[in-house]
């Protein structure tokens, strides 16, 4: 439901002494009241939505539904809309991503250095973290906005169809980056400062050290906060969802948008299914790409 | 020379960051006559948009929606939280990574494929436009994330001092209740508001379980107020828009130190 950032670095660190039977035995009352409600509203629902996503599940027809097989999918390829907000869902999410990264890597390594305004920055950059998705949606709408807005000229910006999602993509990377500019900021201080005082006693400059030390340092940091990112981004619905609800014109049209309106504005709850089915594919592909990384970096 | 491009880089990221902010407060402190000028400064300042604000979106009804169902789910979150993090963080179970495992999972996977089987199966039990409905699934959806955090502080504290009282012959939950948990209280303020935080905010499954305008909770009201959008609506709306961030920012503010060292160190362990 939140986002989390600690996440991203790992399992909590913690190792027990070897247990005995009797306290292994132990453990089960006390997760029990934990677990079953999670597989009952979280676990069992996303297998059964997997499934939906095969089957002919309509609004107001309940769980009774026929197996179908890739009748969806086969419909989603044939179907132009799915294509574009496929394709949107993509540059959106890669943009976002990409841009958060080299805003936030920037935001971060200023963090990193001693200068006056840096307080500002670094309580600026955690407000859009506490923030609603929708009350930043309607921040950036009254900003926008052709007629009273704050940038001149009368541009529409989240209604005419050029501009509309260069719009959504600098909102959502002002809604995400500061997450990523903490997480990087984070990650850089744990790198060795020796490293660095070592490497100019060599004579290396400012952008031989980044390239050299900073980066190499940030590595798994990186790795992780791009996937993730990438991965939110993909997911993401609210926000935009305020901002252009996929408009003008479907510009905007992200997955979980159209997934959104198949299901709950035409009640197909098995082709809403069949796209989130498609996102699965696609976030696990990354994730598969996210653990190599992590084996990599961990060997 | 290079000083000066550094604060001229963060002079941009801090105008970058904050004007939107100044934008909307500006917004939400304009008379009538500025909102159609679009100054950034209020050269007026009023307060009435607030109250505009709370009697046009009904934002009184839907604040205490939200306070309930962020209230309710952060007392289930850490009843049903403390027990099983204790457990995961101090048994060696195979329990613990397919926990942790959950933990990744329910942060990757599209809501869309979860939501509507939830919408099939809390109609079934009458739960569908229901605030304990909503309540349960923001709980569920929070738990993972209060485990994990959970789980490292409590592996922060020594296991001396429950050795101690097993030693005394105290049992385990009297250990967990009388011993751990003081010890963990600022760990559960944290994860308490971090989980009260994101059941404010949530948007998706309000939108789609709750429909009956009695039960809207308050991001759904803005959202709907943004449709209405109009000239003399502008002001209204940045003030509810500023109303609805205020507890938010302030449980954040209360743990926002304590989140981004727990970051710092988990950076420094992982």
């Amino acid at each position: 439901m939140t986002r989390a950032v600690e996440r991203v670095t790992g399992a909590p660190p913690d190792r027990p002494p070897p247990p005995t039977r009797r306290r292994r035995a132990d453990a089960w009352p006390l997760v029990l009241p934990a677990l079953l409600p999670v597989a009952l509203f979280s676990v069992y629902p996303l297998v059964q939505g997997m499934y939906l996503g095969f089957t002919d599940a309509r609004a107001g027809r309940g769980v009774v539904t026929r197996f179908t097989g890739f009748d969806n999918f086969a419909r989603l390829l044939s179907d132009e809309l799915f294509w574009s907000s496929f394709r949107i869902g993509i540059v959106w999410a890669v943009s976002v991503t990409v841009l958060q990264f080299v805003a936030g890597l920037g935001l971060a390594l200023l963090l990193d250095a001693p200068l006056r305004l840096r307080w500002l920055a670094r309580t600026l950059a955690l407000v859009p973290w506490a923030m609603p998705p929708v009350i930043i949606a309607i921040m950036w709408r009254l900003l926008l906005n052709p007629n009273h807005g704050a940038l001149p000229g009368g541009v529409n910006w989240l209604g005419e169809f050029s501009t509309a999602l260069p719009a959504v993509i600098v909102i959502g990377v002002w809604a995400g980056m500061p997450q990523t500019t903490i997480t990087l900021l984070a990650g850089l201080q744990t790198i060795d400062r020796s490293l660095h005082e070592a490497a100019a006693v060599d004579g290396a400059g400012a952008w031989l050290r980044f390239r050299h030390v900073t980066l190499p340092g940030l590595r798994p940091v990186i790795i992780a906060i791009t996937t993730l990112d990438l991965i939110w981004n993909l997911n993401s619905f609210a926000l935009v969802y305020v901002l252009t609800a996929g408009g003008p014109g479907g510009q905007t049209m992200l997955p979980m948008l159209f997934a959104y309106n198949a299901a709950f504005r035409y009640g197909e709850f098995g082709y809403a299914s069949a796209m989130g089915d498609v996102l699965v594919v696609l976030v696990v592909g990354f994730l598969l790409f996210y653990l190599r990384g992590q084996l990599r970096s961990a060997s | 020379m290079r000083r000066a491009l550094q604060y001229l880089a963060l002079a941009c990221y801090v105008a970058f960051l904050g004007f939107p902010l100044l934008w909307l407060l500006g917004t939400a402190l304009k008379d009538r006559g500025e909102l159609a000028t679009g100054g950034l400064v209020p050269l007026s300042p009023t307060f009435e948009n607030f109250g505009d604000a709370v009697r046009r979106a009904d934002l009184v009804t839907a604040a205490g929606n939200s306070l309930v169902v962020a209230l309710g789910t952060t007392a289930l979150v850490l009843v049903l939280a403390l027990p099983a993090a204790y457990a995961l963080a101090r048994f060696r179970t195979r329990l613990k990574v397919a926990a942790n495992a959950w933990v990744l999972v329910s942060q990757v996977f599209p809501v869309i494929l979860v939501v509507l089987p939830l919408f099939l199966i809390l109609r079934q039990f009458r739960l569908v436009d229901s605030l304990v409905g909503l309540t349960l699934v923001h709980a569920v959806y929070a738990l993972p994330f209060a485990l994990w955090m959970l789980q490292g502080y409590i592996s922060a504290i020594p296991r001396d001092v429950e050795e101690a009282g097993v030693v005394d012959g105290a049992g385990r939950v009297r250990v967990l209740v009388s011993i751990v948990a003081p010890l963990l209280a600022p760990g559960l303020v944290a994860t308490a508001m971090f989980t009260m935080i994101s059941s404010w905010n949530e948007f998706f499954f309000a939108l789609v379980l709750i429909q009956d305008p009695a039960k809207v909770t308050l991001p759904l009201t803005l959202a709907r107020f943004v449709g209405a959008e109009g000239q003399v609506q502008l002001g209204a709306l940045a003030a509810g828009a500023l109303l609805a961030t205020v507890p938010s920012l302030l449980f954040f503010a209360a743990i926002q130190r304590r989140l981004v060292s727990g970051l710092l160190s988990g950076a420094v362990k992982g």
